[in-house]
């Protein structure tokens, strides 16, 4: 069957083009990567190679034709074995099924009317472990939040030997918070990594053991350093499993105190809370006490999804009871009412609880009785808690050391104007850090934090008490 | 079969070990056929994404293999089952070469629902749990930590498969090619970088960018062996893959070979390559080109005879059709595949 040469597109917004000079005539025998032909665009001028093999049978658009349109039929080849000056009288037929501009037209097109999303977050239930919270009659244990992350550490390694550590520190040293405590001495320096300080190369070669099944908890010393391991975190570990159409998933933690800790300045006291939240295909914790800690990490790496776990180094040393019981599996994905009210909502996560809490019961002795959300997860964010809250409440502040612009706080707005606006008595109010980066000087970092004043000021600019 | 000698690298002598195309290592006859087989139907396929792109049946970046197709088919015939393969988004070449299949390769490449990640990827992006190919990255350089990490998680394993981890020169000059480097001697990962030197990133000619343009010798203060390897030679190609795969196997850690190959196409379907002269790829074409080289063997040599040949050459185009055929007409993603696959 003869072959249609077509002008082809040299990138997929060109129309037309010029066809400026044929490199081969009619009669000539070509092969396949032979160039024939050179056409131009106002940008570029490239090569037509032949795909095929055949004698040219014949050129139907001369050389110096301005404005020839893509998918044109430009010439015609015969095929092995046809004659050619029956085939170029004849024109060319089909080639592969897609020959000219109307059969590429007509390639099938799945409807294209937008679809909506098909719940909140797009997360199918099972993704989450749904054990649920702390079983009855089990035994209490009270420990620091350290202590809860490496016993949930320690308890997933035993049970799964597809589940390492690694970091900076985290063996030998014993963490440079001493978060991973007597791991090395338990599990051996083949599950317990010591790595050079290189968060991209660690980062992604995490990423890469976890593409191929195994169950990485990747350490960072602080979140501060992992802005050089961000791209593995983002494009390597959170879209793989969506650009493989569902092949590949990449079950990996990525764990480390996150957020400003003591007089350590700009560098060194991020909160990446919101960055994280934003990327589909993560799921973001960022537990307030040792409880939700150990149940949500233990979570976090049975999870077959890429977590980023953010932890807190001034909440690290502090104390709850904790449920003994290696099946203490807390759902991601679910917030906590940490203190129930139905004057106002104050939602919160992290150390931000901290100053959610200690205002509640400054609140309380005014007679404002607030209700305290604690968020646990950014993301996939329980926002259907935090509108039952409003419903019952009208009056809503969020709580963040984060900087105000595109925060948590933020979104929780949006997502309140959506979906309680009705319910609301006054607007949402946020407490944030402030739009600065961390100063160093004592009383301009307290000055930078939020405060429990400036809750409890809040909440009274909605309670308008 | 007949192989040149198999040199190992000496390990204190990092790097020494230069043997630039080490001779002609002699195929067999099988081999020779099997290796045209493979390269052409690389070739093939190119050409054909690039035809289709042309009529506006693939959209966005699609960067053809055209010219360095002894590269992987060379290493591909020196590895084994369970062995991994990572590349970047040059990577057609690597799924064929891995047996991935061409319809699902070609059906991806134009969108579609029947592609290998249901149209959800394209070009740069496809993957293969059964094939152990890991991508299709589409940040230069990304690939070479994830390939380190897929050593080491054989090395976790401890079983003696190995990591074959692409990637361009223009990627050799990424910071994290170092950090792996470094962390795969230091734990002795059995990862072989291959560094396939096509002489430019873009528009940019190796020595415009590279303070070392000899990038065998890139893991020199890691002490990881390498070698400059003449990547047009199939037969090269193969043997230097056995060494350094078997160095791999060995539990010595990583070796690197740098693949002294060219591309003939543009960077991606939209350049129109003016950074290099038409004599400098003419030249390549005639005098260095892969495939060439197998086919005057076979006639020369194993006095193949033109029907034999093209009866290759045939079924060859007729899996190349059937793609074409296949990517075009298999209909686009359901809408809500929009919504899948994001969390498991
Ligand atoms: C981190 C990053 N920077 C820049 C780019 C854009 N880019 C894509 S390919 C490329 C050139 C890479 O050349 P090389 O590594 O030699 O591979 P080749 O294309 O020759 O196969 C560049 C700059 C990118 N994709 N990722
Ligand atoms: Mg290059």
């Amino acid at each position: 069957m003869p072959i249609d040469v077509l002008m082809p597109a040299l990138s997929p917004t060109m129309e037309k083009g010029n066809l400026a000079k044929w490199l081969k005539g009619e009669g000539d025998r070509i092969k396949p990567g032979d160039v024939i032909a050179e056409i131009e665009t106002d940008k570029a001028t490239m090569e037509v190679e032949a795909v095929d093999e055949g004698v040219l049978a014949k050129i139907l658009v001369p050389a110096g034709t301005a404005d020839v349109a893509v998918n044109q039929k430009i010439a015609v080849i015969a095929a092995e074995g046809e004659d050619a000056s029956a085939v170029g009288a004849a024109g060319g037929a089909a080639l592969s099924g897609a020959a000219d501009a109307s059969a590429v037209a007509a390639a099938p097109k799945a409807e294209a009317a937008p679809v909506a999303a098909p719940a909140v977050h797009a997360a199918p239930a099972a993704a989450y472990d749904a054990s649920g919270e702390i079983p009855a009659g089990v035994e209490m244990v009270t420990m620091t939040m350290r202590e809860a992350l490496r016993d949930a550490m320690a308890e997933e390694m035993r049970r799964d030997g597809d589940v390492f550590v690694m970091g900076e520190e985290v063996a030998e040293y014993q963490g440079a918070y001493k978060v991973t405590q007597g791991l090395l001495q338990e599990f051996g320096p083949k599950r317990v990594i010591d790595t050079p300080i290189t968060e991209h190369g660690f980062a992604g070669i995490g990423v890469g053991a976890a593409l191929s099944g195994l169950k990485p908890v990747v350490e960072f010393m602080t979140f501060n350093f992992a802005m050089q391991a961000i791209d593995h975190i983002i494009n390597s570990a959170a879209k793989t499993l969506y650009m493989s159409g569902g092949q590949m998933g990449c079950p990996i933690v990525f764990r480390g105190p996150n957020g400003a800790a003591a007089r350590v300045a700009a560098q060194h006291s991020q909160d990446y809370a919101a960055w994280y939240s934003q990327i589909p295909g993560l799921l973001v914790i960022a537990p307030s006490n040792a409880a939700d800690a150990k149940g949500l990490l233990k979570a976090a790496i049975r999870n077959p999804n890429p977590v980023v776990f953010l932890e807190n180094e001034i909440l690290y040393g502090q104390s709850v009871p904790v449920p003994k019981s290696e099946d203490f599996v807390l759902p991601i994905g679910k917030a906590r009412i940490a203190r129930p009210g139905t004057d106002v909502t104050i939602v919160s996560f992290s150390i931000g609880m901290t100053y959610a809490l200690k205002a509640a019961e400054e609140l309380a002795k005014d007679g404002i009785d607030a209700e305290v959300i604690d968020l646990r997860t950014i993301r996939p964010m329980d926002v259907d808690s935090i509108v039952a809250s409003v419903r019952k409440t009208g009056r809503l502040v969020t709580v963040e050391e984060g900087w105000p612009q595109s925060g948590i706080g933020s979104e929780i707005a949006a997502q309140m104007m959506e979906k309680a606006f009705d319910w609301l008595d006054a607007p949402v109010v946020r407490v944030t850090g402030k739009d600065v980066p961390m100063p160093y000087a004592a009383n301009l970092e307290k000055l930078a934090l939020p405060s429990v004043a400036e809750v409890v000021q809040a909440v009274r600019s909605v309670t308008y008490r | 079969m007949a192989f040149a000698a198999r040199k190992s690298a000496s390990a204190s002598k990092a790097a020494a070990a230069k043997s630039k195309s080490n001779g002609p290592a002699a195929f067999s006859r099988d081999e020779d056929l099997s290796a045209y087989r493979e390269m052409l139907l690389i070739r093939r396929f190119e050409e054909k994404a690039g035809q289709m792109y042309g009529m506006g049946l693939i959209g966005g970046f699609c960067h053809l293999y055209i010219g360095q197709e002894a590269v992987v088919v060379g290493m591909q015939m020196a590895s084994k089952d369970g062995d991994a393969v990572i590349t970047g988004y040059r990577d057609h070449g690597h799924m064929l070469a891995c047996g991935m299949d061409p319809k699902g390769v070609m059906a991806e490449l134009t969108g579609r629902r029947g592609g290998l990640s249901k149209g959800k990827g394209g070009s740069m992006h496809m993957f293969s749990v059964e094939k152990h190919f890991y991508g299709g990255h589409g940040i230069v350089g990304a690939q070479v930590a994830l390939g380190t990490g897929l050593a080491f998680a054989h090395h976790y394993r401890g079983n003696d498969n190995v990591s074959l981890t692409y990637f361009g020169d223009g990627a050799a000059n990424q910071g994290q090619v170092y950090e792996s480097f470094n962390m795969a001697e230091l734990w002795k990962l059995p990862v072989v970088y291959i560094i396939e030197n096509n002489r430019y990133a873009m528009g940019t000619a190796v020595n415009r960018a590279s303070a070392q343009t000899d990038f065998s010798k890139r893991g020199l203060s890691f002490n990881i062996p390498g070698e400059q390897v003449d990547g047009m030679d199939v037969r090269a190609v193969k043997a230097a893959a056995e060494r350094a795969i078997a160095w791999c196997r060995a539990g010595k850690g990583p070796y690197i070979l740098e693949m002294q190959t060219y591309r003939y196409r543009g960077h991606s379907m939209s350049d129109p390559a003016k950074y290099r002269s038409k004599d400098e790829v003419q030249k390549m074409r005639e005098e260095k080109d892969p495939i060439e080289q197998v086919r005057r063997r076979l006639t020369e040599e194993w006095k193949a005879s033109e029907d034999e040949l093209k009866a290759i050459d045939a079924k060859v185009r007729d899996i190349v059709n059937e793609s074409a055929e296949f990517a075009t007409n298999d209909p686009e993603p359901d809408p809500s595949e929009l919504w899948t696959d994001i969390l498991r």
